[in-house]
């Protein structure tokens, strides 16, 4: 279903008030990732604001969809957007990476027990959500809700992913989606240098994955991609999201040096500042 | 003597005794713990047949997930399906899972609280002619320092049919370490079973050393203390087959009975079972020790029973040390 001009303006407005709460999470955390977890605010928003059946006033409601996130470094995102769906008060984002936080530096369930899954060490969080969907295929609840696995296109070097990438073929299970962020940055510099992965979506493909390719930052081009995806019951679907590290702060755009570091206060007021002008621009735009 | 109070087998000591392979009792608790819990599902990485999840799969093909070679991916599938409420057994051999796999043990099952079953076949040297790299003499002391993992060594094909049957209800992850190869059938369907309970199986009056075994070796142990029983040194040995939680009341009480302990386990001397019990006495009740095991060296070819006197586990090998305590 296409997005009316009103969803498509208030997604991109949500969109740019988790990117203001990541910038704010990492200035007081004083350490974090800051470029992953920009690039992926639209596509958090597209899912906690549109895509996924959950209830944040009952998380642990049995039917909800679930959310796998492998890459666990991008986690702000996560909170960021968990905290404005109504999880948590946004209050409690300032306490990311401290000590007796619930907003642990890589997700861990057993100080947040709303996240589906403990995470940070890559190229796991496939697996998982591959054993949710054959956990649910055999109960015949594939078609009762669905499981999502957001990964970055760094941790595919890691072999486990073609590990579950195979089963999930070799199962067809359509009650998975899994995303790949594809913003060619990882800790060494870009992908292609470090370890090319092209043709990434052929490769997919070759383990018989229905594959989608997405402008990540084009909420109403990421809803119709989940969507599209909820039409195919013979095999997973991969969506291919290409993204900028580091959206909506032009000094952090397409820099691997913003991968693993936060920004300090001054850089975090320049952040903010253009962020809110665009906020402006987006409050303004015609629906 | 035997204890009777465990019903053991009465020909533990012939010549015959019946010998059945630790790793096929498993198989056996496995279709039994299938039949009491539907939760129950059984992962494969292409060793169905010998790491024993043949029998399961016939009967319960549903519930059967074959992996391929691919161990890494096995213990976070099943991650996966214990978060969505079933109760995955994964099984290969120790030395890919949870060798192999280690990490993904630790952090998709372990940290992430999932109640995963390892089955880890072909533990210790006793894998024979497969050499070195089948032989998993480390599994016990990469398990039992994450926490949450229970470890089991079963003693015989009995043991580990009710351990296996065990596991299903303990909503924690837990290791269960088997062996490839036929031992001797030292307890019955009516020896008691609890996960977390040293058991004696040999007593004596006037016990001077302790021996405490896990595993298969529980039975040189045995063949030892009686031979040592016939030159005049009386001791009393234990199955220690949950390494972890460890049974520090009784082996606090074993340590204060005998005064002196030889520990005997097919691992590594560093960081197996004896540790666990040298970690646990000497914050309690120190005693002079001595370890039975493999000491910081790799396995190789031969039959099990080679590879276990070359190794120094056999049953002269326990006696030695047992005079070997004595005179401290």
């Amino acid at each position: 279903m296409l997005l009316t001009g009103h969803q498509r303006i208030a997604l991109e407005a949500m969109a740019n008030a988790i990117r203001q709460s990541i910038i704010e999470m990492l200035v007081s955390a004083g350490s974090g990732h800051t470029a992953g977890p920009l690039g992926m605010a639209d596509v958090f928003t597209v899912l906690y604001f549109h895509t996924l059946r959950h209830d944040p006033s009952n998380p642990a409601w049995e039917g909800r969809d679930r959310l796998i996130l492998s890459n666990g470094h991008i986690c702000p995102v996560l909170y960021a957007t968990m905290a404005h769906a109504g999880y948590f008060p946004t209050e409690e984002l300032n306490t990311l990476r401290k000590f007796g936080s619930r907003l642990q530096g890589h997700p861990h369930r057993e100080f947040l027990p709303a996240l589906e899954t403990s995470s940070g060490p890559l190229g796991e969080g496939l697996s998982q959500a591959v054993g949710m969907a054959i956990a649910d295929a055999m109960d015949k609840k594939a078609g009762e809700r669905r499981i999502y696995c957001l990964m970055s296109d760094g941790e595919l070097e890691e072999g486990q992913t073609w590990e579950a990438g195979m089963l999930a073929g070799k199962w067809a299970l359509h009650n998975l989606v899994a995303l790949i962020d594809r913003n060619n940055i990882q800790i060494d510099g870009f992908t292609e240098n470090v370890m090319p992965l092209e043709p990434l979506a052929d490769k997919w493909r070759a383990w018989k994955w229905h594959v989608l390719e997405v402008d990540g930052h084009n909420v109403a081009a990421i809803a119709a991609a989940f969507d599209e995806a909820k039409s195919v019951y013979e095999k997973p679907t991969m969506i291919i999201a290409h993204t900028i590290p580091g959206k909506g702060v032009a000094e952090f755009e397409r820099d691997f040096h913003w991968h693993g570091k936060p920004p300090d206060a001054e850089q975090g007021e320049m952040a903010l500042r253009e962020l809110r002008a665009t906020a402006q621009q987006i409050s303004s735009e015609p629906e | 003597m035997l204890n009777a109070a465990l019903r053991l087998n009465s020909h533990l000591f012939d010549d015959d005794v019946e010998q059945i392979a630790i790793r096929s009792g498993f198989g056996d608790g496995l279709v039994r713990a299938g039949e009491t819990s539907p939760l129950v599902v059984v992962l494969s990485g292409d060793l169905t047949e010998s790491a024993q999840a043949l029998a399961f799969k016939k009967k319960f093909p549903d519930r059967f997930v074959e992996l391929g070679v691919a161990e890494q991916n096995m213990a976070s599938v099943a991650s996966g399906m214990a978060a969505m409420g079933k109760i995955p057994f994964i099984t290969s051999y120790a030395m890919f899972s949870p060798g192999r796999n280690w990490e993904q043990v630790r952090t998709t099952i372990a940290y992430n609280d999932r109640a995963v079953k390892i089955a880890g076949s072909h533990a210790g040297v006793s894998v024979g002619p497969d050499g070195g790299t089948h032989q998993a003499i480390e599994d016990i002391a990469i398990t039992r320092v994450i926490p949450r993992m229970m470890v089991i060594c079963p003693c015989d094909a009995i043991e580990a049919r009710k351990a296996t049957e065990a596991a299903v209800w303990t909503g924690t992850p837990v290791y269960l370490r088997l062996a490839r190869n036929k031992t001797p059938v030292m307890t019955t369907d009516d020896t008691p079973f609890e996960i977390g309970r040293a058991q004696t199986v040999w007593t004596s009056a006037a016990p001077t050393v302790g021996l405490v075994a896990t595993g298969a070796l529980l039975h040189k142990a045995l063949l030892a203390a009686r031979a040592l029983h016939d030159d005049g040194v009386d001791v009393e040995v234990v199955n220690l087959s949950t390494i972890k939680p460890i049974d520090e009341e009784s082996l606090i009480a074993l340590a204060k009975r005998t005064g002196r302990l030889v520990t005997i386990e097919e691992h590594q001397i560093r960081g197996g079972m004896g540790s666990a019990v040298a970690e646990c006495l000497v914050r309690h009740f120190p005693v002079p020790m001595e370890f039975i095991g493999v000491d910081d060296r790799f396995g190789q070819s031969g039959t099990p029973e080679q590879l276990i006197e070359y190794y120094g586990m056999g049953r002269d090998a326990i006696m030695v040390a047992v005079h070997r305590v004595l005179e401290r």
